[in-house]
């Protein structure tokens, strides 16, 4: 059984993180370049280079907001320098994170031009990134943890194994205290009845509910024909045949405890136990919005083979599909297909499974991580202005 | 348990006595192949009651695809997880490879 103690890193606000990062947080698309030239002059720092933050408005630029304030407070990250071309919504990010009490400091680009702002913010990232290399890892309660759960390029292994195993962590981080966070709101189609049954009580439900009908209209009223892209030819070559069929696999992973709360995208949870969040289901929006949300380790049941991963959260890839293992090792952190042919039970891919968690929480790079993988993507509801 | 070690473990793929085909659920209409499989006899085993049962399959069944289990008519609800994932589009016989071709989402009006 895996122990109740991790290591990590002690945040001012008292949250605890698995991970280090000083990072160069771009609030606009304007601003990738100076933030990448920070973190080329800083090695150490992590630029987090994304494509928005111009013209948005209303609940969009809401989400933009929450989403980049968030990646900032995680408490993977020690310190983060945030750059934007204007000062007004670059101190609005500053002042999100800020309340994390962790060392974060805003630059804006007008009336300077990257050159200046290059040569001042590294300064500061410098010192940052000195400071972070001084704190320590001390223990920390595993429940203390919020993980956060999304499977793609599923196929009917997903629900067979590599889901089934994750349900086994959910239930285990859950009976003794933890969070975990799961979502993909449209991928629940057709099992969203079971989510619902599962609800703590009628608030809950009817949130829940609520943020289902609403996503499945939008996706209703394109008008569009979604086989192909929900399923995907992904999920469809690996012998998924309905959207149905996919959903059912991608419950399979939220194991049996209560749904406590339906949390909006990008929002860290209030209670502990099961949350659901109102999400995309593309695999780096989902785990960005997660990291937005606190959560600090992901768990990535895929069957085809996905090969995502986050800048500032480690994201554990399984597998219960042999070919996919085999073909695609370098992206693969525990193979269970030996559940396939019941080489060996649920309950003992589970305990491997958390073995491998308690590895990766105390430091062991996960295969996205060691492969570069970054993906740093901000959910769009709409067009801007 | 390191990407090695797992590895090393897992290298004997389908061994004499793992089945072909495992069920989710007693009274499913579909089989999911554990391993390519060609047509012939072939051994399922329902993951809730460890059941085993022999299938006859008509088709090739790719790894990870599915294998009806009992005769279905056209416009049919198809059962698995014990839960309806989609109706038939036309007639399907027990043995015949189920997906895409002959069956569709019940939800999604616009999943062709």
């Amino acid at each position: 059984m895996a122990e109740q103690y991790v290591t990590g890193y002690r945040r001012p606000d008292g949250r605890a993180g698995i991970r280090n990062h000083v990072v160069i947080l771009p609030v606009d698309d304007l601003s990738n370049a100076v933030c990448e030239a920070v973190a080329r002059t800083i090695p150490g720092t992590l630029a987090l280079p994304h494509s928005y933050g111009r013209l948005q408005y209303g609940e969009d630029l809401e989400l933009t907001f929450h989403t980049l304030a968030g990646i900032g407070a995680n408490p993977n990250v020690a310190a983060a320098v945030v750059i934007g071309i204007e000062p007004n919504w670059t101190n609005r990010i500053v002042e999100g994170i800020a309340r994390t009490g962790k060392p974060v400091e805003g630059f804006s680009i007008e009336r300077f031009g990257d050159l200046k702002i290059l040569s001042a913010a590294a300064r500061v990232a410098q010192r940052m990134l000195q400071d972070a290399s001084e704190l320590e890892r001390e223990p920390i309660e595993r429940k203390e943890l919020t993980i956060s759960i999304k499977c793609g390029e599923s196929d009917t292994t997903t629900g067979l194994g590599s889901c089934p195993t994750v349900s086994q962590v959910v239930d285990r981080h859950v009976n003794v205290g933890g969070t975990v966070i799961f979502g993909e709101t449209s991928e629940l189609t057709g099992g969203e009845h079971l989510i619902a049954a599962r609800c703590a009580d009628e608030q809950v439900r009817r949130r829940f509910q609520a943020m289902y009908d609403a996503y499945i209209e939008e996706i209703e009223s394109s008008g569009a024909n979604l086989l192909g892209s929900q399923p995907t030819q992904g999920n469809i070559r690996g012998g998924l045949s309905t959207i149905e069929e996919k959903a059912l696999g991608n419950i399979a992973k939220t194991g049996t405890v209560p749904v406590v709360d339906a949390i909006d995208p990008a929002i860290a949870p209030t209670r502990k136990g099961l949350n659901f969040m109102d999400s995309s289901s593309a695999a780096g929006e989902f785990i960005t919005l997660m990291a937005a949300a606190g959560a600090v380790i992901h768990l990535f049941p895929t069957g085809q083979g996905n090969i995502v991963g986050n800048p500032i959260v480690p994201v554990i890839k399984l597998t219960a599909n042999p070919l996919t293992a085999s073909t695609m090792a370098e992206h693969i952190d525990l193979d269970v297909s030996g559940l396939l042919w019941r080489k060996y039970t649920l309950r003992e891919a589970g305990d491997r499974l958390m073995k491998l968690i308690d590895r990766t929480m105390n430091g062991r790079l996960t295969c996205a991580e060691s492969l570069g993988h970054r993906e740093f993507v901000i959910t769009k509801l709409y067009r801007s202005a | 348990m390191s990407q090695n070690e797992a590895q090393a473990g897992e290298q004997i793929w389908a061994t004499a006595s793992a089945p072909q085909f495992l069920i989710h659920h007693e009274g499913d209409d579909v089989a999911v192949a554990v391993q390519d499989v060609d047509p012939g006899e072939g051994e399922a085993v329902y993951m809730d009651s460890n059941r085993a049962v022999t299938v006859r399959v008509a088709d090739v069944i790719p790894l990870g695809h599915k294998v009806a289990l009992v005769d279905l008519g056209e416009g049919d609800e198809v059962i698995e997880y014990s839960v309806r994932i989609g109706v038939t589009r036309q007639p399907i016989r027990a043995g015949q490879h189920v997906h895409v071709h002959n069956i569709r989402s019940a939800r999604w009006q616009n999943s062709m």
